[in-house]
């Protein structure tokens, strides 16, 4: 995706979160219990929910590159993974400052949700470790999709482990239908497009920069006409066939 | 794929018996884990889930040791290409592998449990029940690390930073083992004596068994190509 459609996607995107904020703002009524605080929901949940799919999404990349041996499979896999730990972070971020409002507390071990997403943070925190420390082009690529593949599948698994195990304070946001009032299940939806946009237009963006780049590079390389000046550095990104 | 298999593993029995590399020092790096919560608990006798965190550790860190070593005579004396040449499904690698690493981790635990039990446990918690239950848990979560092990085993070998990348991945990996086993040998160690197995923990590690035997049985083809 690239020029316009890349244009239209951003316009799409600002659009949605603008308009899924304000109806948390402003339109959502105000939360009985938390008061103010509460609007981080918006933004909290939306995150962790597209994170998680993100990675789920990675595995399904990698089965693809593995399948048909594409380094474009492996490129998109590499950048869900990428994309969705940015957002990891910001939801690590926010749950945190939610559950000192709310909780009293910055972190809360004995609550499951917490530390499930924890793991799978951490577990996806190596996998541009992994990346780097291995150098043969083919090997990485494979190498990194098994890795995506296996976590991918841990990922609902580690939460369903989770569930089973007994909540204290973490909401449900889906246990029960009527959990969440009409308006503020509009704002909530709002807010969650705009989210899974942020997460598609960041994708779009890095994998244009990343097959520039790849182009690029396979220019200078004719132009030199030699493979020593334009060589890739070793690095933890897939390196694109380009021809 | 049995025939290849027995033959895996019976080559991997035997290297491990000629040369004694990764069980003494996986056994003798527990009792060390275990000297260490002695002194950095400064307990005598410990039971509940206190008991149960330090053996799931001590467990946990030593199985590290042996599945940083898992492959790394095949990697050096080009194991793997004579293992390519064969005309044997792959997946009976795997197979061998962790069965051999699941063999491993058992005589690691006969001999790093009783040590727990004469350095750090309560002694009077000591039961049928106690070694029923601790068994039972522990077959559990050795068929988990033997399986995830095999497979990060397998993908950490061909890295530069082997070991360093065993650990990384392993840990968070295991972590639903760890709080499995814990909280499995928590009441087992209960100071009151055992109590019954929480069914619910029971099932979430063997779920995970079965999951990861899956995966590895579907992905495991793909680190060993050359």
């Amino acid at each position: 995706m690239s020029g316009t459609r890349l244009r239209l996607l951003s316009v799409a995107t600002v659009i949605t979160l603008i308009a899924g904020y304000s109806l948390a703002a402003f339109y959502a009524p105000m939360d009985a219990d938390q008061g103010f605080i509460q609007k981080i929901f918006y933004l909290h949940v939306p995150m962790a929910i597209v994170a998680l799919c993100g990675f789920v999404l990675a595995g399904i990349f990698a089965i693809l590159q593995l399948r048909t041996d594409d380094s474009k499979w492996d490129l998109r896999s590499y950048v869900a993974i990428h994309v969705s730990i940015i957002l990891g972070v910001g939801v690590l971020i926010t749950g945190a400052i939610w559950a000192k409002a709310s909780w009293g507390h910055w972190w809360v071990w004995d609550e499951p949700t917490l530390v499930s997403f924890l793991i799978v943070f951490l577990l996806y925190g190596t996998y541009t470790p992994l990346r780097f420390s291995i150098e043969d082009r083919t090997k990485q690529a494979r190498y990194a999709s098994v890795f995506a593949i296996t976590a991918g599948a841990f990922v609902p698994l580690n939460f369903a482990a989770v569930r089973a195990a007994t909540a204290t304070v973490h909401p449900r946001t889906f246990d029960r239908t009527g959990n969440l009032p009409g308006k503020m299940a509009l704002a909530f939806l709002v807010c969650f497009v705009g989210m899974a946009f942020l997460y598609w237009l960041l994708f779009e963006y890095e994998i244009a920069h990343k097959t520039t780049v790849a182009r690029l590079r396979a220019l200078k390389r004719k132009l030199a006409d030699d493979d020593d000046g334009a060589r890739a550095r070793r690095s933890a990104a897939p390196e694109l066939q380009v021809s | 794929m049995r025939p290849a298999v027995s033959a895996l593993l019976r080559k991997e029995l035997r290297l491990e018996l000629r040369t004694f590399q990764v069980i003494p020092a996986m056994a003798l790096f527990s009792i060390t884990t275990l000297i260490v919560f002695h002194f950095s608990l400064d307990e005598d006798a410990i039971d509940g889930k206190l008991a149960a965190g330090v053996l799931t550790i001590t467990l946990l860190f030593s199985a590290i040791l042996g599945i940083n070593r898992l492959f790394v005579s095949d990697h050096e004396e080009d194991g793997f290409d004579g293992f390519l040449l064969a005309p044997v499904d792959r997946t009976a690698l795997l197979v061998a592998k962790a069965i051999a690493l699941f063999a491993f981790l058992v005589v690691l635990e006969v001999v790093a449990v009783p040590a727990f039990d004469v350095m750090l446990l309560d002694p009077e918690l000591l039961s049928a029940d106690a070694i029923g239950q601790t068994a039972l848990t522990l077959l559990l979560a050795n068929l988990a690390l033997a399986i995830v092990g095999t497979l990060v085993g397998a993908l950490a070998i061909q890295t530069r930073a082997r070991d360093l990348i065993v650990p990384l991945i392993a840990l968070p990996l295991l972590l639903p083992v760890v709080i499995g086993t814990a909280k499995l040998l928590a009441p087992t160690f209960a100071a009151a004596g055992a109590e019954a197995l929480p069914g619910r923990w029971l099932a979430i590690l063997a779920l995970y068994d079965l999951v990861f035997g899956l995966l590895a049985y579907a992905v495991f083809d793909f680190l060993i190509e050359d």
